[in-house]
């Protein structure tokens, strides 16, 4: 069945990703993670909406956000995102070679929104802004840091898919979890969106 | 053929297992359901011994029989055991031996995660228990409230194996939900539509939905908690600007979906029974349908019903008055449609129609509570008393455990190529059922005469005596009704005699077509579906088996794998490690997941084939 | 017949039940369904209103239920198929649209009493306020108006908004004083603090209960609530605020100043403690909630409390003579190590502590 269907005729149908039943599986069964995952982010988004002002003692949002860089990390991250579409657009034109390098890119770009994250913690933490300050410090870095493990977890699973393709060839079975990995890099690009809105634009506003 | 000698070079030598190991690696949806049985079976009787110790200790005032932190924590076991460790994974049990021959496919989306979503729960399941070892139990009830739950008041460890133990167990658990909602969507046999799934099907579909949806809100209830608890954080501490209320607002938009979660495979269970044993075609199958999917929907619209008290003001209160209100037009909807399904019919009555039919009034009864709970300033008077306990364990216990005493029952030559005796069937059917209504019918009234729930113990002359003593005796009856169930087991268990495809002759769905139990690969050649009821309409077509809709070939199946067991390890050990403050033992059972995580994604699974001569012989799972 | 026998068997515990009902009205001063208020009357009339309505519905489906299973019973030997009924178009919108007009008769009076009884006081100089804190495992009482604190008896005059504002001291517990109206949640922290009004029609005593599971002795946490005359009720704020002189003897005086007082209030000494406010002790209806003073004499019940406190009411923030306490936030807080003569001395001081209103 799925597995061979390679090795019949030689080269690759259209859409490799949805050629096989385990694949359209794979696919369907993430979108319906991801609606779990919003329901969890969502969940997160409101316990932090509900704490926002309990600052106590600790800096406000307010005067801790420094909106430029995080502006740059929501560029960087929105980037990335757009990297990882040409890499599936590679991959449906079966280019293997473009689509790794596309995926190096993106989880480049995802390190680089790591790093920038990690020195704004550290600044964080450095005026006062600990996890156990108050309220308001814990909600934020549960709901900013859940997100950026997901973003870790995300540049860990893109470079193991990449070292795959690597071994295995872009197949049936390799371009399924391609597709899938894409769409999760998509969904936490959405969700940072939702991250800049509502923690630091809002925040700034008050 | 070409093909045939390709796929023969590729034969993989896979390792097939017997015994105990057959049983750890297994990926097969129906030896996985047989494991949801038994450990859910297990924690039934745990959850049922917490319950009987607890009317022991209720059956005269000022008692002893345990002291006041004992009783605390046997309620909160009790209720968190029998919610999360006994119905649901019974529910699944049901779920995963059903729902594949029902929709005539194979497996179910994604075997290896069925497995895994066993083994997690399982994990997650001893976890809770061990608590009792540890001497360190929880305590602050299965809604585990702050801040009594909190650092300070609920220092030790025992909230912790509450909060690790379900965030294991509901990773299981959201995995079954993904599995189910993906197997339905993509692997129905050609020809079933949507409006031609068995209404089973349906309830199980809808759940998973629920289950999707629902679960990740507890997820974070449960991190937040957690992050208070081990890691100092504020969530919930209101010195440092925390909000108790939060808490109750996150429990509950995932707790009130979660018993919709507990009673529409009940729903979908009766439907069938029903049906079979009435000889009739579900009354009002596209009702039923859309009903089920309002119930779902609203489900998510009423959770501050269970916070009327707490200071919300008259605006929500009102709201969520009205809307909970609603939710009993759809399942009124249900009822009756179930009452018109046996109008007209030929009823037979077996155990499983008994408990299906013992279901209705009582369902009705727990129902109408519920609307008198939902008017707002008579909840003043009804909430956190007995009245609530009695209108929970009549939907739950009257609805969902007959529901799955019913399936049970009715699907048990499926599973096991054994029937259950009918008369040891009867008789756990009327103890069960008396000592049901004698435990819990007098509850209501204990709660209208002012007795709190989760009350260690209560004062003499206040007139709680004599009710308290009955609703005892009616919680031994309906432990012996268990005993005999067990008893029902084992006795069957020793019966071999060959069982058929179709047992109770009036089979109406697709898993009726196939041997019980069936082979592996469940169908030999996937089933060509022409109407709702596709079985039944064969056989009234003269059909002796379904049309096939392709031809006999190879069937590939997926491998066994001992990963998920390991995996569940892994979390189970990371959970005590950071529960206890040993980082090392912690980080080092994070590691064993992620490996087994990344093991996965690394070697992949081609399967194996069953060729057409073992399926001749009959390959049996 | 077999399935009347079947059928009876079904009803029998449901008609036990029912007579258990009427012999089970309850406590007069404890039952919801013995209201001895407007708010727990406008209570109890929607749930008669909701339980009549639904013993209609019951009675229906029970009637559908009991005529099916009797009339389509499989005979013996009978194998032949019924006709099969896809469904009925009008039953459906029969069976959907009377339960929405049901519903109508319930929601519309549900809405109306849910804004009726949430109606503030606290700006109304007729009604009286008063503050209530919950502790685990006693109520305490302030009057803001009079300058009075007290504990586990809520004194209150009759005919009168009692307008309450409630908040707890340590976890979440509920305020519930059944037979005069429905309860409401006590929570920790800033800007929780929830409202209710009620109304004492008679005199009498009432009994109250904690509502919210709050640990080992949430079960104990009964506390009273006293209604008398206007009269009544003025001299007992006289009288509670009348000082209070300490024990004559010296050593009880000592170990009460030193033992007792560094958590308690006894009148104008140390007025803003912690623990429950001691003054008139020896004319509430119970020590600690649940020793009642009419079957054992407040003084024994005193000298029990002391003595004894740590195992009548399990967790409980109070050290007793030998015993530490042993959970929560007073975690380690040391016995109090009373000598006989001193427990005794002052068992019998604070039982003397009796306001005459």
């Amino acid at each position: 069945m799925s597995a061979h269907d390679h090795h019949l005729d030689g080269h690759l149908p259209h859409e490799p990703e949805k050629a096989t039943l385990e694949g359209r599986n794979k696919i369907l069964g993430f979108w319906l993670f991801l609606g779990a995952e919003t329901v969890l982010f969502g969940t997160l988004f409101a316990a932090f909406i509900a704490l926002r002002h309990q600052t106590l003692d600790g800096p406000t949002a307010d005067h801790l956000f420094e909106l430029p860089m995080v502006f740059a990390a929501t560029m960087i991250l929105l980037v990335s995102s757009l990297a990882s579409v040409f890499a599936v657009q590679a991959l449906h034109q079966h280019k293997v070679k473009p689509m790794i390098v596309w995926l190096i890119v993106t989880i480049l770009l995802g390190l680089g929104f790591l790093g920038l994250e990690i020195y704004e913690f550290n600044t964080y933490v450095s005026e006062g802004h600990k996890f156990r300050t108050s309220a308001f410090s814990s909600s934020f870095y549960t709901l900013v840091g859940f997100h950026g493990a997901h973003v870790a977890f995300g540049v860990l699973w893109i470079g193991l898919l990449i070292a795959q393709i690597f071994k295995k060839g872009l197949t049936v079975v390799t371009a399924p979890k391609i597709y899938v990995s894409a769409i999760y890099w998509h969904f936490i690009d959405v969700v940072w969106v939702f991250i800049f809105t509502v923690v630091y634009l809002m925040g700034k506003v008050g | 053929m070409k093909e045939d000698a390709a796929l023969a070079a590729h034969a993989h030598t896979v390792k097939r297992y017997r015994g105990l190991m057959d049983w750890l690696t297994t990926v097969d949806h129906k030896k996985i359901g047989i494991l949801y049985l038994i450990a859910g079976g297990l924690f039934f009787l745990v959850g049922g011994l917490e319950a009987i110790l607890i009317r022991i200790q209720l059956i005269k005032p000022m008692n002893n029989f345990v002291g006041a932190d004992t009783f605390n924590q046997l309620i909160t076991m009790h209720g968190t055991t029998m919610i999360f460790l006994a119905a649901m994974p019974m529910l699944f049990a049901l779920m995963n031996a059903v729902i594949p021959l029902q929709i005539g496919a194979r497996d179910v989306a994604f075997p290896f995660l069925n497995s895994l979503g066993f083994w997690t729960f399982f994990a997650g399941g001893v976890l809770l228990n061990i608590s009792w070892f540890a001497g360190d139990i929880p305590d602050a009830g299965w809604t585990s409230y702050v801040p009594l739950a909190g650092p300070t008041y609920a220092g030790g460890h025992g909230v912790d194996y509450y909060l690790m133990g379900l965030q294991i167990a509901g990773i299981g658990t959201l995995l079954g939900g993904i599995n189910f909602m993906a197997t339905i969507i993509n692997m129905r046999a050609p020809g079933m539509s949507f409006m031609r799934m068995p209404m089973f099907t349906w309830a199980i579909f809808i759940t998973s939905a629920l289950i999707v949806f629902a679960f990740p809100v507890l997820t974070v209830g449960l991190v937040a908690l957690t992050f208070d608890r081990l890691f100092q954080a504020n969530f919930f501490e209101t010195g440092n600007g925390g909000n108790t209320v939060l808490w109750e607002h996150v429990f509950w938009v995932f707790g009130h979906p979660e018993v919709y979660i507990l009673i529409l495979p009940a729903f979908g269970v009766i439907s069938e029974v029903i049906s079979a044993f009435s000889r009739k075609r579900l009354f009002g199958y596209s009702s039923m349908v859309f009903a089920t999917v309002l119930i779902a929907f609203l489900g998510f619209m009423v959770w501050a019903h269970h916070m009327f008290t707490t200071g919300l003001g008259p605006v929500a209160n009102g709201l969520f008055s009205i809307a909970t209100m609603l939710i009993a037009v759809p399942t009124g909807v249900k009822i009756f449609n179930w009452l018109f399904t046996l109008w007209g019919g030929s009823i037979s009555f077996t155990s499983a129609s008994l408990f299906a039919i013992g279901f209705i009034p009582t369902f009705v009864m727990g129902g109408v509570t519920g609307v008198m709970l939902a008017v707002a300033p008579a909840d003043f008077q009804y909430h956190d008393t007995y009245f609530v306990v009695a209108h929970f364990h009549y939907v739950i216990v009257g609805g969902l455990i007959f529901g799955i005493f019913s399936g049970l029952h009715y699907w048990w030559p499926k599973m096991f190529g054994r029937i259950l005796n009918e008369k040891l069937g009867k008789a756990t059917f009327w103890t069960f059922f008396i000592g049901f209504h004698l435990t819990f019918f007098i509850q209501h009234f204990l709660g209208l005469i002012g007795m709190p729930r989760r009350v260690w113990t209560y004062l003499p002359g206040q007139g709680f005596d004599t009710m308290n003593a009955v609703s005892t005796v009616g919680a031994f009856l309906m432990g012996i009704g268990t005993i005999i169930f067990i008893i029902n087991v084992i006795v069957s268990a020793a019966n071999k005699k060959p069982v058929a495809n179709d047992p109770w002759e009036d089979g109406r769905s697709l898993e009726w077509s196939i041997p019980s139990p069936p082979p592996e690969y469940n169908f030999k050649q996937l089933p060509l579906v022409r109407s709702y009821d596709a079985w039944w309409n064969e056989k009234q077509k003269g059909n002796a088996e379904m049309p096939p809709a392709e031809p006999v070939g190879p069937i590939h199946m997926p491998s066994p794998s001992i990963l998920p067991l390991i995996m569940s390890i892994g979390l189970f050990a990371a959970a005590l490690g950071f529960m206890y403050h040993h980082t090392i033992i912690g980080i080092v059972g994070i590691v064993i997941t992620f490996a087994c995580m990344f093991t996965r994604s690394v070697f992949d699974d081609h399967g194996f084939h069953i060729e057409p001569e073992e399926q001749e012989k009959g390959v049996h799972a | 017949m077999m399935n009347r026998w079947r059928v009876l068997k079904r009803l029998l515990p449901l008609m036990a039940g029912m007579a258990l009902l009427l012999s089970a009205c309850g406590r007069e001063d404890l039952s919801t369904l013995s209201p001895k208020g407007p708010v727990a009357q406008k209570q109890f009339d929607l749930m008669t209103l909701s339980i009549s309505i639904m013993a209609l519905v019951v009675v229906v489906v029970f009637a559908i239920c009991i005529y099916v299973l009797i009339r389509f019973r499989r005979r013996k030997g009978d194998n032949t198929i019924p006709k099969q009924v896809e469904g009925n178009h009008t039953l459906e919108i029969i069976w959907t649209v009377i339960p929405i007009i049901l519903l109508l008769i319930l929601g519309v009076p549900t809405i109306n009493t849910v804004f009726g009884l949430s109606k503030d006081y606290s700006k109304d100089p007729e009604a009286v306020q008063v503050t209530v804190t919950s502790h685990q495992y006693w109520w305490e009482f302030e009057y803001p108006e009079y300058g009075i604190k007290t504990a586990q008896e809520l004194v209150v005059p009759t005919g009168r908004k009692i307008q309450f504002k409630l908040a707890s001291g340590d976890v979440t517990h509920a305020f519930w004083i059944p037979s005069i109206g429905g309860k409401i949640d006590t929570n920790p922290g800033l800007g929780t603090t929830n409202k209710l009004y009620l109304e004492f029609p008679n005199e009498g005593v009432f009994r109250g209960k904690c509502a919210e599971l709050c640990g080992p002795s949430h079960a104990l946490m009964d506390f009273k609530a006293k209604a008398v005359s206007q009269e009544s009720f003025d001299r007992w704020v006289a009288a509670i605020k009348a000082p209070v002189a300490m024990p004559a003897d010296e050593t009880v005086k000592a170990a009460f100043e030193s033992k007792c007082l560094s958590c308690h209030a006894i009148g104008e000494t140390n007025a803003g403690s912690a623990a429950p406010n001691l003054t008139g002790i020896g004319s509430r209806q119970t020590v600690g909630g649940i020793l009642y003073n009419d079957t054992t004499p407040v003084e024994e019940n005193l000298k029990d409390w002391i003595a004894h406190a740590q195992s009548i009411k399990p967790g409980n923030q109070m050290p007793d003579v030998s015993t530490n306490v042993s959970y929560g936030p007073g975690k380690g807080t040391t016995a109090t190590g009373l000598t006989q003569e001193e427990l005794d001395g002052i068992a019998k001081y604070l039982a003397s502590q009796k306001l005459e209103y």
